[in-house]
């Protein structure tokens, strides 16, 4: 078992260093922000390499999630806490990025919808929801 | 301007109305909209809206006036004072947008209502009102607000409003374009939305003149320079900036005429006018558009944009895609406005915010006139059109006239600015870019004037069948304005001079 | 003002010019219906321009500068009209020969049967119109609106058949002066106003000494140059040929009178008044604009010696006789400058003239090729006469009006001791007399080819229909009594004559116009 755990020790040294150069020293915060730029990246990838209308609109959910969870990373203050008046605490997380951020979430579910509405009656209309097959049709007809 | 105002000031309730006019620009439309659904009827929804929105042109008139008379406008919403509550602040640069945004969508109702009839199912014709309302109102919250944040929420009310707008379009490829620019737009807001996050973690404010104070403080840091390029990005896909202008061909080509004509003469102009306040306005104390090359980035796109959307347009067979090809080709003389970054390039790209809605506003509602008489707007369907339909022709004409920027048309009055602009900055390859790529508009436009005028009319086609009146009069009354701003040049680019300096004065942010 | 206009501030006469045709148009259009009516509103129109025309001429002869400003187009310039001497000049022959060429037309017009007359008529009108625009106006700006509204309104006059080769031409013709305006002059324009702060015509020039030095003003001088498209300078001189497709009327007081005379008055309005003869004398580089306009006189004449069909001929050689103009104006001396305004006038008469007769050919003997013009004199003996006294004056002979025309600008070149150039004018009236004598030749002494009546159906073009003159007395042959002889009508014949007397008779008053001019070109 030893053994085996020796073998994966330089990954594991290579991980923590990776961890160390992603977190840096002072602000152990930032792990959040690679995992939003890292949802934002995957997002937009589906968005842009999907054909199918659907999955695109999954990766424009991620996409959009991802930019929800930054502004909610930014509010939290390091030692605070929800920001409910009550005795002894004097450090609150800022309420204010959490407020704009519902008005986003709410601004992405009825893009959602929408969005799917329309790949509804695309399909209706196009007998299929792949966009390279929408874009043969169109190119058919616009000759 | 200043008559509304004071014409205004003389109505009874004037007094407790007045100070509110900020607020009431957006409310009015955004409650009355969906009063819509409770008339269910298509005839009285449209005879609403109409009333609606010639209500908010009358608004719009009176606070440019009032700002022309009396300066900037604060409003505080609820009293909450600025930087802590949103605040809307109207001045030259804005009301001058307010004024067109309410003034199209004025124009554009009487000519919508037999069009409409016409290419939307009868029983979502209140729905169709509805949402114009809704798009409206969005268009004016972007306008009015100076808040970063509530501009994002009017971006989107706007935008989702118009992609249901669009999809009405009887055509099925109305539902892909709408799916396409869903996507592009809700791409654009978020990165705008990612830009405002940026800037908020940096300063703790979301004011605009509070950010234009406080961002100078911490402009060398990278997050601002981030912040800066998302939301520059992320508004040039909503203003159709080469090459972020994709969505916009097709969106325009297949929406319904009406819509067309609205969202091709405000949408992109108020999407412009957004960026021209965030760079300006909340950038305007930072040096980020001088040390970062955008302006120079801006020019080249904008002239990229210039001839390739011309050039395209060219090729088109149907007349109503390539008046969207050469909107693409318009924005970028706007983009360019904004690149010069000086107060006469702003004054020439403003003006042609004004120009470039009046004239494309005519030349969509004479195409889309021809598709309401003989239901096709492609080129070899037009023959003789302009004996068959000699007023609509004439409009297009003259809207045509002027997208080429020939003199006595407000075409000539934007390029004579932009022109001068640049050559006060010594950059002479600019304006000769300028005024070449005028040159491929002749083309596209007499493409279009020559199979109208010198081709005849099909075998057994009416000889004379021209559109109602409900849609003749508005087109004229642009096409009229097209002449007539195209005259008196003096007074459009005297209030664009005041929105630039707006924009680009000492009091950016607006300070009081 | 006297006479009608008594009570009238001269200034809104000028207006009342500007307005009278385009009142004039929309008369037309309304009497669209009714031939004889909407004719005679035409000549009635014509008729009232030139009659205020006239009463403008005594107040500028006395030195009077009748201004008028109309509106700010944009900060600072203003859509302005002011009338001197060389505008008065313009609008006189242009609303003279409009009452010519309304007679004119009316007889080719009907003689020919050519649909949409009334379309012809009402464009026809605006196109004076925007003439008399272009000869009034005050500053830089105003000459550019109207020069643009007169290439406009042209176009469907040129495309006037509707069919391919119309349309074709009308493309070239358009796309010409479009682009070469906007891309070259308008360019040239606002960069003047950007250095001079002034787009006014100043006797003198715009600009100052220090701004005069410099290869700056070169440039400028070939964006105006070349951006005056109408004045046809090579190479951007096809749309001319190409304008031929019009009917005759419109070739005659189009491409003989408004339209290229607006672009050559433009030049010399711009190096008259933007640059100040003075300032050109010292402005370096400026040469090669006279090797251009040289060059352009020498090879348009060949090319116009290679022309089978007249009006292809005469277009080649208006596009000749234009850049006697424009060298004159560009040889940087006022007595060249003298001779190319009055050669505006001189070329305007014989080239009219010439137009007239080859539009009298085409209607009364369905000819358009010189080659089959043998012996064609006499039967039509008073238009080849005419011609032959147009020619004349073209080529520069006494008793021609053209003579002095070019006098002066050759003693304009000896002056600024720029020989080569007289030498081009020597040569150049060589050429005119190869293509334009052999025309004459032809018609009197060619022995004409025994045609039966089939051939002489053929031989003329797909689209110049052939129809027997109406049987009206002034639309019908002109026999003069004699036998053999069946000329143009009278109708056509009228203005003939009448232009071919004024190349005569400018022989005559020629000083009259140098006198009239001498507070243009100083001493």
């Amino acid at each position: 078992m030893q053994g085996l755990v020796d073998i994966f020790k330089p990954l594991y040294d290579l991980w923590l260093s990776f961890e160390a150069f992603m977190v840096g020293p002072a602000s152990p915060g930032l792990l959040g922000y690679w995992i939003v730029i890292a949802l934002m990246m995957t997002g937009f990838y589906i968005v842009i390499a999907h054909d199918n209308l659907v999955k695109k609109i999954v990766g424009l959910n991620v996409f959009q999630v991802s930019v929800f969870l930054f502004y909610i990373l930014m509010a939290k203050v390091t030692g605070g806490t929800a920001p409910i008046l009550a005795e002894g605490i004097t450090q609150y997380s800022n309420p204010l990025p959490h407020v704009l951020i519902l008005t986003a979430i709410v601004v992405g579910v009825a893009t959602t919808a929408l969005g799917l509405a329309l790949v509804v009656r695309i399909r209706n209309a196009y007998d299929t929801i792949e966009d390279d097959e929408i874009l043969a049709v169109e190119e058919e007809e616009d000759r | 301007m200043t008559i509304f105002y004071t014409y205004f000031l003389s109505l009874p309730f004037a007094a407790a109305i007045e100070p509110h006019l900020p607020i009431l620009q957006v409310v009015v439309p955004l409650l009355c909209a969906p009063i819509c659904v409770l008339l269910r009827d298509a005839k009285l929804s449209w005879l609403w809206a109409t009333i609606v929105t010639w209500i908010t042109f009358f608004i719009a008139l009176v606070l440019l006036g009032k700002v022309l008379a009396s300066g900037l406008i604060i409003y505080e919403l609820g009293s909450w004072p600025a930087p802590w509550g949103i605040e809307y602040r109207i001045d030259a640069a804005n009301a001058l947008v307010l004024v067109i945004v309410t003034a199209i969508a004025a124009i554009t109702l009487p000519y919508a209502k037999v069009s409409v009839e016409k290419e939307v199912a009868r029983p979502r014709i209140y729905l169709f009102y509805l949402m114009y309302m809704l798009c409206m109102t969005g268009l004016l919250g972007i306008t009015t607000t100076a808040d970063a944040f509530n501009l994002f929420v009017f971006l989107e009310i706007s935008s989702l409003s118009s992609y249901v707008l669009i999809s009405l379009g009887g055509n099925r490829r109305a539902l892909t374009a709408s799916y396409r620019y869903l996507i592009m737009g809700t791409l654009g807001a978020t990165f705008y939305i990612i830009g405002v996050g940026m800037m908020y973690m940096m300063t703790g404010s979301l004011n605009m003149a509070d950010l234009a104070t406080l961002l100078p403080a911490v402009d060398h840091t990278r997050t601002v320079l981030a912040a800066f390029a998302f939301v520059v990005i992320g508004l040039g896909l909503k203003l159709a900036m080469f090459p972020l202008h994709t969505w916009l061909p097709n969106a325009y080509a297949f929406a319904p005429s009406a819509v067309t004509v609205f969202l091709a003469s405000t949408a992109t102009k108020v999407a412009i006018y957004a960026l021209l306040r965030l760079v300006f306005t909340v950038f305007g104390g930072t040096d980020l558009f001088a040390s970062t090359d955008i302006s120079l980035m801006l020019i080249i796109v904008a002239l990229i944009g210039m001839f390739a959307g011309a050039f395209v347009a060219i090729f088109q067979t149907d007349v109503k895609r390539m008046l969207a090809y050469s909107s693409v080709s318009q924005v970028g003389y706007m983009v360019l406005g904004i690149g010069m970054a000086t107060a006469a390039g702003l004054t020439g790209g403003i003006v042609h915010l004004f120009n470039h809605a009046v004239m494309k506003g005519a030349a969509f509602m004479a195409v889309g006139a021809m598709f309401y008489v003989i239901g096709s707007v492609r080129l070899n369907d037009l023959a003789g059109i302009g004996k068959r339909m000699p007023v609509t022709t004439a409009v297009f004409l003259v809207a045509g006239l002027s997208l080429i920027g020939t003199p006595l048309t407000v075409g000539f009055i934007s390029k004579w600015q932009l022109v001068q602009a640049s050559l006060a900055l010594g950059w002479w390859y600019v304006a000769a870019g300028i005024l070449l790529s005028s040159l491929l508009a002749i083309v596209y436009v007499w493409r279009v004037v020559e199979v109208a005028y010198l081709k005849a009319p099909p075998e057994g086609a009416a000889r004379r069948s021209e559109a109602p009146l409900s849609m003749l009069v508005p087109m004229i009354v642009l096409a009229a304005a097209t002449v007539w701003f195209g005259i008196d040049g003096d007074t459009t680019l005297r209030i664009a001079g005041e929105a630039a300096n707006a924009l680009m004065g000492p009091a950016s942010g607006g300070k009081p | 003002m006297t006479g009608l206009l008594a009570g009238w501030a001269p200034g809104d006469a000028l207006v009342l010019a500007l307005v009278i045709p385009v009142i004039g148009a929309f008369v037309v259009l309304a009497l669209g219906r009714w031939e004889n009516a909407r004719d005679g509103a035409s000549l009635i129109t014509a008729g009232c321009l030139f009659y205020v025309v006239t009463q403008l001429y005594p107040i500028v002869a006395a030195g009077g500068r009748p201004d008028i400003v109309l509106f700010d187009m944009v900060p600072g310039l203003s859509i302005r009209l002011t009338l001197e001497p060389l505008g008065m000049i313009f609008a006189g022959i242009a609303s003279f020969l409009w009452i010519v060429t309304t007679l004119y037309a009316i007889g080719y017009m009907r003689g020919h049967h050519e649909e949409n007359q009334t379309r012809f008529f009402f464009f026809f009108a605006i196109a004076i119109a925007s003439a008399i625009g272009v000869a009034l106006a005050g500053n830089m700006l105003t000459l550019f609106v109207f020069y643009e509204v007169l290439s406009v309104s042209t176009f469907p006059l040129v495309a006037h058949h509707g069919t391919e080769e119309a349309k074709r031409s009308g493309r070239i013709y358009l796309g010409i002066l479009l682009s070469t305006s906007i891309g070259f002059l308008l360019f040239g324009m606002i960069w003047t106003w950007q250095i001079a702060g002034t787009l006014d015509f100043v006797r003198g020039g715009v600009f100052n000494a220090e701004q005069a030095q410099g290869p700056m003003i070169a440039v400028l001088l070939a964006l105006y140059a070349f951006g005056i498209g109408k004045a046809a300078l090579m190479p951007f001189h096809r749309w001319l040929p190409a304008a031929m497709v019009a009917p005759t009327p419109v070739s005659a007081l189009l491409h003989a009178v408004a339209v290229v005379k607006a672009g050559v008055f433009s030049v010399l309005k711009v190096v008259v008044y933007i640059f100040g003869i003075d300032l050109l004398k010292l402005a370096p580089g400026t040469d090669f604009l006279l090797y251009v306009a040289a060059f352009t006189i020498i090879a348009a004449s060949i090319v116009a010696m290679r022309q089978d069909n007249l009006k292809l001929r005469l277009a080649y050689s208006t596009v000749s006789q234009l850049s006697y103009i424009v060298l004159g104006a560009m040889l940087a001396s006022d007595i060249a400058a003298l001779g190319s305004a009055m050669h505006i006038v001189m070329h305007a008469f014989g080239k009219i003239t010439l137009f007239f007769c080859a539009g009298a050919i085409i209607v009364f003997a369905h000819k358009t090729d010189i080659s089959d013009m043998k012996g064609l004199g006499h039967r039509m003996p008073v238009t080849f006469f005419c011609f032959f006294l147009a020619s004349l004056s073209l080529i520069g002979l006494p008793p021609m009006g053209g003579m002095w025309s070019k006098w002066y600008i050759a003693l304009g070149a000896a002056e600024t001791h720029q020989l080569i150039f007289i030498a081009v004018l020597m040569v150049s009236s060589l050429l005119n007399l190869a293509y334009l004598m052999p025309v004459v030749l032809y018609g009197f002494f060619g022995k004409a080819p025994i045609q039966s009546e089939e051939d002489a159906d053929n031989d003329h073009d797909d689209h110049e229909h052939h129809h027997a003159p109406p049987n009206h007395l002034l639309l019908r042959h002109m026999t003069f009594g004699r036998e053999g002889i069946s000329d143009a009508s009278f109708m056509c014949l009228l203005p003939i004559v009448l232009t071919a007397t004024g190349c005569v008779l400018l022989f005559f008053y020629a000083d009259r116009i140098r006198i009239f001019l001498l507070p243009v070109f100083g001493g």
